[in-house]
């Protein structure tokens, strides 16, 4: 295994935010990155940095990350005031550091929201996101023996804005660059999935009516439509979806129907 | 009532209000600022439209009341949600590199502020004549054209016509996208009809008091 | 032998083992069924589809996972596809076949009665992921898309663009998200199990840590399921998540579970090759590509240098379609990926390093396309062009194979429980249905079947048969194991040496690398079986464990988890080296035909190597479970 160097080595400072605890006041603190190649990751960069952070007695610098090729939506990191950085369409661990010219400093933050509380530095917790999709982000299929999967035909149409919708991540950073800290983009994606499909009609209203509900709960701000979410979504989920939101929560609230217990049921 | 209750506490169910009450003050600035144009036509049209306006009596109050409503559930709407969105962010970042958003869609606050306060100032300029040096009910003509003598109140005109632009450049353009009216689109971020709106409003209502201060209308 | 390996197959002809197995199982009646805890240990797609059936059966489930969300699983990462005998294509699929082809693809180290089992759930998958609303590729009517994957001659991988792991995952997961709505699961998200606990011989509980406080906890439960992948990590560098580990698995071997055939690794051929010292892990470009891509290097060494497009057509050795004529591109994963070394060992590799082929879509292009080709693999050709900054458009793929997944695990029989009773394995962590190798878009659907289909049964079975007594977590086995487990820590954390943990794992990754990876010979393993217990020792007594147990402490987590590694990768090479065939994954170089080809040594070695844990220091007992194949004729696997 040898190594390539195609760029040479870079001189980096970074302003990392260093928090404790759940509960301890953060800071910026500054830390030297040198000798960093332009082939590597950006989390690569980081681990870099923390094994000498560690060499030389410091604690590393805690951040989420785990397939770091971008698909599981662990690693999310507001670097230098875009989420995941400044490439379109890309998480932070598949940017990679030809991204930076030597010299640059590099601001490297949390995801800030009431929602997403920070654990211990770069780490937030994002449990808000599958608390939003417990309220109805699913099709009510109890394992078993349904229909053979030709017996519904979906129109390719269809398929796909399904698709688009579900490429979601979860990373969160669409909360992370709207200025209101909305969770629109998350929730619409995956009512937009679902509603799509056949096999979404039946819980549709009362997905949507829920998910908005505990979206908000959740404390996340509204939606009003800045678009920044959609530049910095690594999957390029559309503002479309949010528009779809609104119309199924619109058109559930309008016909909503007060569920009621029917004693066969219980 | 619980159904429209629950409808008005969401994030959603606030916006949706505030795009409704937003459009339809669109509409109501179009047609105002179409009116309003009837002062390059001349003193006399000018002064029969106004009159024909007042002429409708009730209908006339039912519609000020109607827009007042509108303002006041948009105002309402937009304090409520800039709450509920300042707390859904704490703490703010460092360093904060915004993208996409426009300098329109990053002002509506601060812009809907200026605008309450022209409003205020505005119908009581020409429509009540508290703030009109020599007001008059039955010529409009002559209070456009002495109103616009100070160059203090057409500059405040010019800057609040400014902010209204930016204002319905996102706001025409949000507020049908909120209500889901707007198709699907490759670049949802584009919008035309929203900048010909704004571009039009502004234009018309600039050109009033700047052509009165010019003397074009005298 | 100390083990009893009783794999528990049902008799009657094979076609009918499963049904009949079902008919005579006991059943858990209704009502009892929310008295029992079961501990699901892992939320990827094996983990999360148990975990959210059995508490649609009624079981009271806790699950577990180290990530902070259920939904980043591992298996998110799989792009390829799924299989299943629909036969949608009308091309000559059945369940047969993919049973025969998986057996075959496993070089016929695999159980009959498991893959016969997998290929017949294989056709309810498709249908219950549908129902969940998974977006699979469809054509203008409709109905399913398919493509064809490596291993087969059939079209039956089902899809959904590039993400179908992704895709699948998010439907277990949705389930998983409907059942702790409905509070019948317990979701432990950033909770990593560090040891089982057996009561009366039985799985009863295990420990965890809280990885946000550090606290330790103790769950109690009637059954404990891992699923919990694979191993591929060992390597240090893998197409695996940085997270995935062997502790859990490793832990439960501790205490009794066998582990089976870990020597058993796979190769990936087509992934992106290493750029550098610091790379942290190797990223793969899904086998799908392989269905339009043509794998090439120079025929001459001289023109290793060069740009591809200055090579012409003459000079460029299609070596797959060369030697593999009837399969060509498609050749499986093990032979596609030692035919790329070969290449590379010759000289004629390309790239970084000279550890690199290329695979061209130049003639794709002109056939179909470049929007055709854009539709089918857009988001690989992106992901290749932002990491390697070279456009796959314009400029033929630079691949090389990297350690992708594990076909080992821990032993289990025909009801997926391991030699502990009560401790049942599911997915990649368990070794059986895949043999010596895995075909393509196989592990998508294993993990699956055993979630959904499977251990839903067989669980039951093993509540109903079993008497279990309550247990309270100050039970001496619960009080001793969390002792233990706190020991454990704080010595990694009293080190207090020089070097970082992944300096340590970049170290073991190089050992195995080198003399268990690809290929493999007696003097390299042996040479690993030295170097690997001296590694361990300096670990003891060098690493640097920064921080406190209180805290999130990254580093804590990966100290454990090479510790265990660190253990196991000694059992690893043990196997590879007692193992003297090659098979599969497993090439021994002492082992092959004159043209290069793997020699399979079914006489002496057609048997699972279930390997018992024997205490600290000494060597693990070999038990064997004897592979017997009365539906397929054990062949020379030929892919010419």
């Amino acid at each position: 295994m040898s190594a390539s160097t195609a760029g040479a080595a870079m001189h980096l400072t970074l302003h990392v935010w260093r928090q404790k605890g759940p509960k301890d006041a953060g800071r910026m603190v500054q830390y030297p990155a040198r000798d960093i190649s332009p082939d590597m990751s950006f989390l690569e960069m980081l681990d870099t940095v923390n094994e000498r952070l560690v060499e030389s007695g410091d604690e590393p610098i805690a951040f989420d990350h785990d397939c770091r090729e971008g698909i599981c939506g662990s690693c999310g990191l507001m670097i230098n005031g875009s989420a995941h950085g400044p490439m379109k369409l890309t998480t932070a661990c598949q940017l990679h550091m030809r991204s930076f010219k030597d010299g640059d400093s590099i601001w490297i933050e949390p995801w800030r929201a009431k929602a997403f509380p920070v654990i211990k530095d770069l780490v937030v917790d994002r449990g808000a996101f599958d608390r939003i999709i417990q309220a109805g982000g699913f099709i009510s299929a109890p394992t078993g023996t349904p229909q053979d999967a030709n017996g519904l035909p979906i129109a390719k149409a269809d398929a796909d804005l399904a698709m688009d919708n579900a490429a979601c991540i979860g990373c969160g950073a669409c909360v992370a660059a709207c200025p209101n800290a909305s969770a629109s983009l998350f929730t619409a994606a995956k009512i937009s999935h679902l509603g799509a499909l056949p096999q979404g009609q039946p819980e549709r209203k009362r997905r949507a009516k829920a998910m908005v509900e505990r979206m908000d709960l959740e404390g996340f701000g509204g939606c009003t439509l800045f678009g920044e979410c959609q530049e910095a979504c690594p999957k390029g989920i559309s503002l479309d979806a949010i528009m779809q939101m609104n119309r199924d929560y619109v058109l559930a609230s309008a016909t909503a129907v007060e569920e009621k217990v029917h004693a066969d049921s219980a | 009532m619980s159904a429209l209750r629950r409808f008005w506490a969401s994030t959603i169910g606030k916006k949706v209000v505030m795009a409704v009450t937003g459009l339809l003050l669109v509409l109501f600035l179009i047609g105002h600022m179409l009116g309003n144009l009837q002062m390059f036509v001349g003193a006399d049209a000018m002064n029969r439209y106004a009159a024909l306006i007042k002429s409708t009596g009730e209908l006339l109050w039912v519609a000020r009341a109607g827009l007042l409503a509108a303002a006041v559930l948009h105002i309402v709407s937009a304090v409520q949600l800039t709450m509920i969105n300042r707390a859904a962010r704490p703490a703010d970042y460092a360093k904060r590199e915004p993208a996409v958003s426009t300098i329109a869609s990053r002002t509506m606050r601060v812009g809907g502020v200026v605008l309450a306060a022209f409003i205020v100032f505005h119908i009581g300029h020409f429509t009540v004549g508290t703030f009109h040096p020599a007001f008059s009910h039955t010529g409009v003509y002559g209070n456009v054209i002495l109103g616009f003598r100070s160059p203090w109140v057409v500059l405040f005109y010019v800057i609040a016509m400014a902010v209204l632009g930016l204002h319905l450049f996102h706001g025409a353009w949000s507020g049908v996208r909120t209500l889901g009216l707007a198709k699907p689109s490759p670049d949802p971020l584009h919008r035309k009809v929203a900048l010909w709106i704004a571009i039009a409003v502004w234009a018309g209502f600039t050109a009033i008091p700047v052509a009165v201060f010019l003397e074009i209308l005298r | 032998m100390t083990l009893k390996l009783d794999a528990k197959i049902p008799s009657g002809p094979l076609s009918e083992k499963w049904d009949k197995h079902r008919f005579e199982m006991k059943l858990v009646n209704p009502a009892n069924k929310r008295k029992y805890t079961v501990l699901v240990v892992g939320s990827g797609l094996a983990g999360a589809s148990a975990a959210a059936t059995l508490s649609e059966l009624g079981y009271n489930v806790r699950c577990f996972c180290f990530q902070d969300s259920p939904r980043r699983a591992h298996s998110i990462a799989a792009q390829g596809g799924i299989n299943a005998a629909k036969n949608y294509r009308n091309d000559g699929d059945s369940v047969q076949r993919l049973f025969y082809d998986t057996v075959k693809g496993g070089d016929f180290r695999a159980r009959e009665a498991n893959v016969y089992r997998l290929a017949q759930v294989s056709v309810d998958i498709i249908d219950q992921c549908v129902a969940q609303g998974v977006p699979f590729a469809r054509e203008y009517g409709g109905l399913l898309a398919n493509r064809s994957f490596g291993g087969a001659q059939v079209s039956r991988t089902f899809y959904a663009r590039g993400q179908t792991g992704q895709q699948l995952l998010l439907g277990a997961y949705q389930a998983l998200e409907k059942e702790i709505a409905r509070g019948g699961v317990t979701m432990f998200e950033r909770h990593e199990m560090l040891e089982l606990v057996l009561v009366d011989g039985k799985a009863r509980g295990i420990i965890v840590r809280d990885l946000v406080s550090g606290e330790i906890e103790t769950h109690v439960g009637d059954a404990v399921v891992l699923a919990t992948g694979g191993y591929g990590t060992v390597f240090y560098l893998s197409t695996n998540a940085k997270g995935c580990n062997v502790t859990a698995a490793y832990r439960a071997h501790r205490k009794g579970a066998a582990f089976a055939n870990p020597c058993f690794t796979q190769i990936h051929p087509t992934c992106i090759p290493v750029a550098g010292e610091h790379q942290s892990k190797l990223t793969l470009m899904s086998e799908s590509l392989r269905n339009d891509g043509r794998v090439w290097v120079p025929k001459r060494r001289k023109d290793c240098g060069k740009a591809p497009s200055d090579i012409p057509e003459a000079d460029r050795d299609y070596y797959l379609e060369r030697k593999y004529p009837s399969f060509g591109n498609l050749s499986p994963r093990d032979i596609a990926s030692r035919a790329a070394k070969e290449a590379c060992d010759d000289g004629r590799g390309v790239g970084p390093g000279g550890r690199g082929v290329y695979l061209d879509f130049a003639d794709a292009i002109k056939r179909v396309g470049r929007k055709a080709i854009e539709e089918r693999y857009g988001n690989l050709f992106e992901m290749y062009q932002r990491i390697t900054d070279e456009d796959p458009y314009e400029r033929p793929m630079r691949i090389y194979p990297a350690v992708h997944y594990t076909m080992g695990g821990l032993w289990v029989d025909y009801n997926l429980m391991s030699t502990i009773p009560g401790l049942h394995v599911l997915g990649e962590a368990n070794f059986s249905d895949h043999g010596a190798n895995r075909l393509g878009a196989s592990a998508l659907m294993q993990g699956l079947a055993d979630g959904y289909f499977v251990i839903p049964y067989t669980i039951g079975d093993y509540l109903a048969s079993n008497k279990l007594e309550p247990v309270a977590e100050d039970h001496p086995a619960f009080v001793e194991a969390r002792a233990a487990v706190e020991a454990r820590l704080s010595r990694l954390l009293s080190v207090n040496g020089s070097r970082t943990v992944d300096s340590f794992h970049r170290e073991l990754g190089r050992i195995l690398w080198d003399h268990c990876g690809m290929a493999r010979d007696a003097a390299g393993l042996k040479q690993a079986l030295e170097e690997i217990p001296k590694l361990r020792a300096e670990f003891w007594r060098d690493v640097k464990v920064p921080g406190t147990g209180a805290e999130l402490n990254q580093s804590l987590e990966k100290a454990g988890r090479v510790a265990d590694f660190l253990e196991f990768a000694e059992l690893m090479c043990l196997d590879a080296l007692h193992r003297e065939e090659s098979c599969g994954g497993h090439f021994r170089t002492e082992h092959q035909t004159p043209d290069g080809e793997a020699k399979r040594n079914d006489e002496e070695f057609a048997y699972v190597a279930a390997w018992e844990y024997a205490g600290e220091g000494k060597p693990p007992i070999l038990n064997k479970e004897p592979l017997v194949f009365e539906h397929v004729h054990l062949s020379t696997r030929s892919y010419k």
